[in-house]
């Protein structure tokens, strides 16, 4: 899916600072449908950023983050036209990207 | 079987061991993050339980400057901000996200290499008025920030 991802890396003063916007429902899995049936638990586990293929940040997520959710983290060492990636996989091992070079 | 094969394994059982790592070997990059998601702790049903299984109740310290609003009109959507101060608290490697109230209390884990601001951004659920806490870990050691979220309208459910 393409558009699955709005991802900004930009250098600051001594840090490159990244931000992406996945989309994904984050589902709990404790919420219930209209009918009371349960909805099931689909939500990102394990996201990685990436500077130059790189892992400049592991993080591992539960389901109390938000739907489509924002993250936002700092690393050093990126120069402008560094490629940056953002890669998450959910707790059905569905998966997503989105890259962008820093500026 | 097992008697003809010193290390108590079968051709097929040794495959597998072998096929893992391989699977294991070819992803380098994750091998400094220690590659593994930590499972029990984000299992845990209560505050206390969360410490418990994270290593104990960590030490208060005003290295860590955790950002979060004191009303939140809505709790599905709480943005959360850590950031360290490395003049106080050097060498943080990771940092945890843990809302009190939650029925899960850990909402993410931050893992960081030493190149890489001990620094994160994010919105998180939170279920009703309750305390949020910042965790973060420097050479093995637990520090924390707590901070009061009140909740106009639960993050949970409907």
């Amino acid at each position: 899916m393409a558009s699955r991802m709005r991802i900004r890396a930009q250098l600051k003063d001594d840090y490159c600072e990244v931000k992406a916007l996945m989309r994904h429902p984050m589902e709990t899995g404790m919420r219930k449908d209209q009918s009371g049936a349960a909805i099931p638990a689909n939500f990102i586990e394990d996201v990685q950023v990436l500077h130059n293929d790189a892992v400049v940040v592991q993080a591992y997520w539960g389901a109390a983050v938000s739907a489509n959710p924002f993250l936002g983290v700092r690393f050093k060492g990126g120069a402008p036209g560094d490629v940056v990636k953002v890669v998450w996989r959910d707790n059905r091992g569905d998966s997503g990207s989105g890259e962008t070079t820093i500026r | 079987m097992g008697n003809l094969d010193p290390l108590g394994l079968t051709r097929r059982g040794f495959m597998r061991v072998g096929g893992t790592l391989l699977a294991v070997a070819a992803l380098p990059q994750k091998i400094w993050a220690a590659a593994l998601r930590p499972e029990t702790v984000f299992q845990t049903t209560t505050l206390e339980a969360t410490f418990e299984a994270l290593g104990g109740v960590p030490q208060v310290s005003d290295g860590i400057i955790f950002s979060t609003p004191d009303i939140a009109e809505n709790g599905a959507v709480v943005p959360v901000r850590i950031e360290i101060d490395p003049s106080v608290l050097p060498d943080v490697s990771k940092l945890y996200v843990i809302v009190e109230k939650n029925p899960n209390p850990l909402a993410a884990v931050f893992q960081v290499p030493p190149n890489t601001q001990p620094y994160a951004e994010t919105r998180v659920k939170v279920a009703q008025t309750g305390n949020l806490y910042a965790v973060a870990e420097a050479n093995g050691e637990l520090y924390m920030v707590q901070r009061e979220t009140k909740v106009t309208l639960g993050g949970c459910g409907g």
